[in-house]
Formats: C-alpha cells, sequence, structure tokens
C-alpha cells in the first residue's frame, strides 16, 4: 500500500489548540509508529477529534509541531487520509464518489476508473456502483467512505468515531474494512466511544482528558491496568462522557 | 468541462449572430416617431411599399414626440417623424435636425363619456370646451407625457386661460391608447388624435364630443438627424425615406390608408406650409 | 371578451401567425442567450463570492441582493444611455437591437444568479468543506464540484432568473424600441396591444406567453427531477 518511502512516524510535540478563550488541547506529545493500530479513548470534549483534524491537517494548531518523518506537516497530506463519523458523500453516484476523489489527485481517467473499481470490490460495493450514494443505507454510505479513502492509497488512516452512527451488522462490517487497511499495512488511528471495539482493534492506547494526553499505553496493558486514575475512572463507567 | 466549452461556443455565436444582424446589414433607417402613428396602423401600411422600392429596412421607435426628439438628440434615430410644430422647430434650430418638411395631417378630437356631464357636445370652439370642462371640474385624462398631443392640450388650455389643476384634472403620463383605456375607466374627458381613436377598440362610454375647429389642426413633420453633428447618421436613405414620403407616390400611400372606410391622415407636402 | 382572448390566442398558435412566430422566437433567443451569458458569469463569480474572503465581501454581497430587486426600467435606463450614441459606448450602434436587449435582460438576470449562487455554494462548502479539504482539494477547486453538486438548486435559480427576462417590459421596450420584426418581443407586443386598446389580442399573447413559460418550467422541473432521481 505505501511507497517506498514512509512518512511514518508521526511525531506531535507540544500540540496546543484554542478556541476562543478556551484552551481545547494543550501540550499534547506523542509519537505514532508503523504497524499499530493507535486508539484514541476518552470523554467527551476530551479533544479526541480535534487532535485527529490536527494530525490531518484539516486546523492549525496555536502551538507544538506535527511532524511526519521529520518533515513539517503539509508535507505528507497525500499519504494520508480520513474517514469521518458522518460520512459526507457527493450528490453522484458511487462509483462517481470515487472517482471525484482519484481526480483531486490528477491521477489519469483511466487509473482513477480502474481504482475506483478496484475499490468497491474490495469492499463488496460493486453492485452499487451506479447507485445514488446518497441513497445508501448509513452503513453503506460509510464502507464507501472507507472504499473511498482506500483508493487514494494512503499510508496512514484517521477514523473519527466511524461506527458512532451506526447498528452493530453495519458496525462490524466496518470493523473488518478496518481490519482489512490495517493488514495491508495501514497505519490506523482512530477514535471511538465503544470500549469493545477499542478492546478488538487498539495495539496502542491513547488516553485523552480534558485536552490533555495523560498515557500512551499498550493495549492490553491498558485496559488490565491503566497507569491514570482518570483513565481508571473512565474504564470502569464512572468518567461519564 | 467540455460541457461548459461548449455552452461557452454557443454563447458566443449566440452574441455573434446578434450584434451580426446588427451591424453588418446597413440596409436600415432608424426611425424616431410617435405612438400615434404606429398604434393607429399608417407604417403597417406604407412602410411596405417604401421598403420594396428601396430595399432600405424602415426600423420605426414610437414614442411620445418629446421622447422621440430625445432620440434624436443623443443620435439615437436617423430620422424623427413626430407632430410638435414648435418644438421640431427648436430642434431644427439647435442644430440636431437638418430642416422639418411637413408629410401631413391628422386632427384631435375631444372625446369624452356619452353622459357628458360638462355639457360640451357640439361646442364649436375647442377652449370653449375646454373651459366648460374646467368649470364643471369634469373628470379630464391628461397625457402628460410630453408628447406632441400633450403639447397642443396645453396650447388649448393656455388659450383657454386655464392652468388645470386640481383632482378633476389628471395627469396619466402614458401613451394615447392607455389615456383612452383610462378615460374609458374613469369617464373622463381626453384630447385624442383621430388616428388613435378610430384603430381603438376599447372604448366604453366614450364618443367623440368636439371636432372641427382648425386648432385641432395636428401636423407631422419629418426631420433628418444632423449628420454634421452625428456622423454615423445614414443620410442618404435617410434622406430617400423623406423624399418618398413628401414625394407624389408617398403622399398617396399615406391618403389611401383607411381605417374602418376612415381616412386618417390628410398629405400636406404640397402645401409648402405645413 | 375573456372567451375572446382565448379564441385569439387559439388563432393566433394554429393558424402558426408568422408575425406571432418571429416575435415568439426573438423572445425566446433574447431572454434564452441573457439566462446563458448569465450562467457562464454569475455561476463562477457566485461561487467565487461564496467562497473568498476578502475585505468588502458582505458589501458586495449586500449589493448583489440588492440588486435582484433593481427595476427593469432603471437597468434599461442605464444600458440605454450606455449604449446611446451619446453614451460612451454609442460607436457600437448597439442600441434598438436586439444585442441591447440580451444587455439589458443579463444585467437583470446577473445578480439572481450570483446572489443565489452565492448561498448554494456557501450551503453546501459548509457541508463538504472538511471532506474536501481531507481529499486535497483547494477551495478554487472545489467549486466545480460544488457547483455541480448544487446543479438542482441552481437551476431554480437559473429558472428564476428566465422568469425575470421573459416577463419584464420595462428595460426591452427602452433599449430595444419595440422595433416591429426586429426588436418587438412577447411583453412589448403586450404592451403594444393593450395600449392600442386590443386587449382581447394582449391577453391571447399573455396566455401565449404564459404558455412557454409554462412548458419551459415543467421540463426543467421534470428534467431535474428525472436527474435527481437518478443521482440522487
Amino acid at each position: 500500500m505505501h511507497g517506498p518511502l514512509t512518512i511514518l512516524p508521526l511525531r506531535v510535540s507540544g500540540l496546543g489548540f484554542v478556541k476562543g478563550d478556551k484552551s481545547l488541547l494543550d501540550g499534547v506529545s506523542f509519537d505514532l509508529r508503523h504497524g499499530e493500530r493507535s486508539v484514541i479513548l476518552g470523554p467527551n470534549g476530551a479533544g479526541k477529534s480535534l487532535t485527529l483534524r490536527l494530525c490531518h491537517g484539516l486546523l492549525k494548531p496555536n502551538s507544538g509541531r506535527i511532524d511526519w518523518n521529520g518533515q513539517a506537516a503539509a508535507e505528507g497530506r497525500r499519504s494520508h487520509a480520513m474517514v469521518f463519523q458522518r460520512p459526507v458523500l457527493l450528490r453522484r453516484s458511487a462509483a462517481a464518489n470515487l472517482t471525484h476523489a482519484l481526480s483531486l489527485l490528477d491521477l489519469p481517467r483511466r487509473e482513477r476508473k480502474e481504482r475506483a473499481r478496484a475499490a468497491l470490490e474490495r469492499f463488496g460495493l460493486t453492485e452499487l456502483a451506479d447507485r445514488p450514494a446518497r441513497v445508501l443505507s448509513g452503513g453503506e454510505q460509510q464502507r464507501l467512505a472507507l472504499a473511498r479513502a482506500w483508493a487514494l492509497r494512503p499510508q496512514v488512516l484517521f477514523l473519527d468515531e466511524p461506527t458512532a452512527a451506526l447498528d452493530p451488522a453495519a458496525t462490524k462490517a466496518i470493523e473488518d474494512a478496518i481490519q482489512t487497511f490495517h493488514r495491508e499495512g495501514v497505519k490506523i488511528v482512530m477514535t471511538t466511544h465503544d470500549l469493545g471495539q477499542a478492546k478488538r482493534i487498539a495495539d496502542e492506547v491513547l488516553f485523552l482528558h480534558q485536552g490533555r494526553l495523560l498515557e500512551q499505553t499498550p493495549a492490553e496493558e491498558f485496559f488490565k491496568a491503566p497507569r491514570s486514575p482518570e483513565a481508571a475512572a473512565f474504564l470502569t463507567g464512572d468518567l461519564l462522557w | 468541462m467540455t460541457k461548459l466549452k461548449h455552452l461557452m461556443l454557443a454563447a458566443a455565436a449566440s452574441l455573434a449572430a446578434t450584434t451580426g444582424a446588427a451591424s453588418a446589414d446597413d440596409t436600415y433607417i432608424t426611425v424616431a416617431s410617435t405612438t400615434s402613428t404606429e398604434q393607429s396602423g399608417l407604417f403597417d401600411h406604407i412602410l411596405p411599399a417604401f421598403e420594396e422600392e428601396t430595399g432600405i429596412e424602415v426600423r420605426v421607435i414610437a414614442q411620445g414626440t418629446g421622447q422621440a426628439l430625445e432620440t434624436g438628440r443623443r443620435g439615437d434615430a436617423d430620422v424623427v417623424f413626430v407632430h410638435a410644430r414648435p418644438a421640431e422647430e427648436e430642434f431644427v434650430a439647435e442644430g440636431y435636425g437638418v430642416e422639418r418638411h411637413g408629410v401631413m395631417y391628422n386632427d384631435f378630437i375631444i372625446v369624452g363619456p356619452g353622459s357628458d356631464p360638462a355639457g360640451i357636445a357640439g361646442t364649436q370652439e375647442a377652449d370653449e370646451a375646454f373651459a366648460a370642462i374646467a368649470e364643471a371640474e369634469a373628470p379630464f385624462a391628461s397625457r402628460g407625457d410630453d408628447s406632441g398631443t400633450n403639447q397642443a392640450e396645453l396650447a388649448l388650455w393656455d388659450s383657454a386661460g386655464i392652468a388645470p389643476s386640481g383632482g378633476w384634472y389628471r395627469e396619466l403620463g402614458s401613451g394615447m391608447g392607455p389615456t383612452l383605456n383610462t378615460a374609458a375607466q374613469m369617464d373622463a374627458y381626453t384630447l385624442a388624435d383621430r388616428g388613435t381613436w378610430i384603430s381603438f377598440q376599447n372604448r366604453g362610454n366614450l364618443e367623440i364630443l368636439v371636432e372641427g375647429d382648425e386648432r385641432l389642426f395636428n401636423p407631422y413633420g419629418v426631420i433628418l438627424v444632423n449628420p454634421k453633428r452625428y456622423p454615423h447618421v445614414k443620410t442618404e436613405k435617410g434622406q430617400a425615406f423623406i423624399d418618398w414620403l413628401v414625394s407624389g407616390e408617398g403622399q398617396d400611400a399615406i391618403a389611401s390608408y383607411k381605417l374602418d372606410g376612415e381616412q386618417l391622415f390628410f398629405p400636406s407636402a404640397s402645401d409648402g406650409e405645413s | 371578451m375573456d372567451g375572446g382572448a382565448f379564441t385569439t390566442a387559439f388563432h393566433l398558435i394554429v393558424s402558426l401567425d408568422p408575425t406571432l412566430g418571429g416575435i415568439v422566437a426573438l423572445s425566446l433567443r433574447v431572454t434564452l442567450t441573457a439566462v446563458l451569458v448569465s450562467c457562464l458569469i454569475g455561476l463562477p463569480v457566485g461561487a467565487a463570492l461564496a467562497m473568498g474572503r476578502f475585505p468588502g465581501r458582505s458589501f458586495v454581497v449586500v449589493f448583489f441582493n440588492a440588486l435582484m430587486g433593481l427595476p427593469p426600467v432603471v437597468a434599461g435606463l442605464v444600458v440605454y444611455l450606455m449604449l446611446s450614441r451619446s453614451g460612451p459606448l454609442g460607436d457600437l450602434g448597439l442600441l434598438f437591437t436586439p444585442t441591447a436587449m440580451i444587455v439589458a435582460q443579463t444585467a437583470l438576470i446577473l445578480p439572481i444568479v450570483v446572489s443565489l449562487t452565492r448561498q448554494v455554494v456557501e450551503d453546501l462548502w459548509k457541508e463538504y468543506e472538511e471532506q474536501l479539504r481531507s481529499l486535497g482539494a483547494t477551495s478554487m477547486r472545489a467549486i466545480p464540484t460544488l457547483l455541480w453538486d448544487g446543479r438542482f438548486s441552481l437551476l431554480t435559480a437559473v429558472l428564476a432568473g428566465f422568469g425575470r427576462a421573459s416577463a419584464e417590459v420595462g428595460a426591452v421596450l427602452i433599449v430595444g424600441g419595440n422595433i416591429a420584426g426586429h426588436t418587438r418581443t412577447m411583453t412589448t407586443a403586450i404592451a403594444l396591444e393593450t395600449a392600442r386598446g386590443d386587449l382581447a389580442l394582449a391577453l391571447g399573447l399573455g396566455i401565449i406567453l404564459l404558455a412557454i413559460t409554462l412548458v419551459l418550467n415543467a421540463g426543467a422541473f421534470f428534467t431535474g427531477r428525472l436527474a435527481q432521481r437518478a443521482s440522487g
């Protein structure tokens, strides 16, 4: 999936984000390495989505740095993709949604078609190729969003609560799709509300609380014995979101 | 994006076609004339003969006399063909027109409701009739648009020694037809040119009440816009039109126009005077 | 009289009256060209206005919104003064031509297309911004996508423009001069026949104009709905 030059590791240092006079993120630092599935956990308002958006380059931090393999942020843009909680699909067919995204990479027309076809097939959407994307079910739409991200051949995939609005069956399909990315060597960085999902997917957990990173811990250890009291409270359900 | 390209080509072609029609073929002249001439149907009757004979298309813009002269003043017409003698002479004197030629006349009539509340029916003198209307404060619809008819109306008020004002005197700012429409609705008196009246179909209760006074005489003049002032004026073709109008042929064409069996315009070029 | 109007309209249509045909063709040519020109200018300008951030932007937005209410007579007068031989563009000799009428109607339609395009694109951008930027689209690059995805709303804007242009009489009367066979449109013909007191003919023409407008709108509406159904 990824080219010869890897953009990882992602090094985030001293990240801060202020909105109005409210500090939403403060002094967040972490490294993300190739191969591990990183899941960002934390109660509502902890800054999970914000962190993803900053890493993806949709927002500019007020302080701190984001370096991709030592390069400043903007460079690696095309090598990472993002899937949002609510998929934003264009008012055109499923296939056209993919070719549109690929046209933004300035790929030749033939390659767009070929990659779109492959992506639809990969995620079991071939039969829906000509259907208007907007009339697909929620789960199909999210799968299409994943197919679109896959077609871009990213090295890193950010997912912001990708199953929050879906039923269990659709959630299962999305989790399978995420594992597909992982098997193909794409670095997974996702946020979730769902502890079960975090256990199923995470290799490591980053725990955010009130705009600060309290710990970055291997998943097994995190769920057994979190280092911070807030994380412990979160796991027992005492820290509500 | 090919769709967009097609659209743009279509737009360019369409614009070119319309402008091409305007500038390339130069076989027409523009005549600023009055609503009364146009609406009476006179042009429809006489122009085909001229166009066939000379191959010159005459494009008539029908406006009030005031506006028609203004169109000439701005250089937007080659010929003006109007009826307001003093204003026409001023137009020539100011250097906007070359020379005024009398072409024809028709006459004005005073129309009003059959009930005739001011009792003017059969009056011989137009200004006396106007004085009676003012006396009775009967509704009067004035064109109020600085047209030839409007100017003739104001001259009549002047000779009656009255400055019309008050609720009964309604200035409409409209052409002859709309004024007649309104007068018919309001049961008002108005001054109309006979040509428009005869061809007008929505008369309601209106009838001719006063006619035949020579002050109701309505002469039409034609003037070539001065090419010294506006070099683009089509002098030759414009002059050809004027020459034809005052020629025997043109005068016959004018005299032969009848509506409901009535002759509307009377040739006057040979009178020399008007 | 009303029966007369319908009979007159019917007669005009079934007899394929050539004068009427010319008037209808000219009306459609002028208005459709004006709509086309307005779209070619108004869609990109409206989109740029939606996406761009520059000093005085609010003023420009308000300006175009206000121009939607520009009285046709004023638009006509301004175009008249520009194109008159005594005006700045007098040398083109365009006054009293169909081109002048196209220019005047474009001046009427353009603000509608610009304002409604800006609104549609702005709303869509709110919805699409994160996703499109995530895919690597710059604001400028997003414009064609937004215009295409807003096509059904934009079609309404275009129809509104068409309606305004085809219905107005003031502007085309002033700049076209209502010359028989040359610049006489449906609306100026109606005004003329009303002035002549031939109300049945005037109303007959009005019925034909309404019918044409209805057919065009229905065509656009159903095409739009079919396309919408096909594309979500």
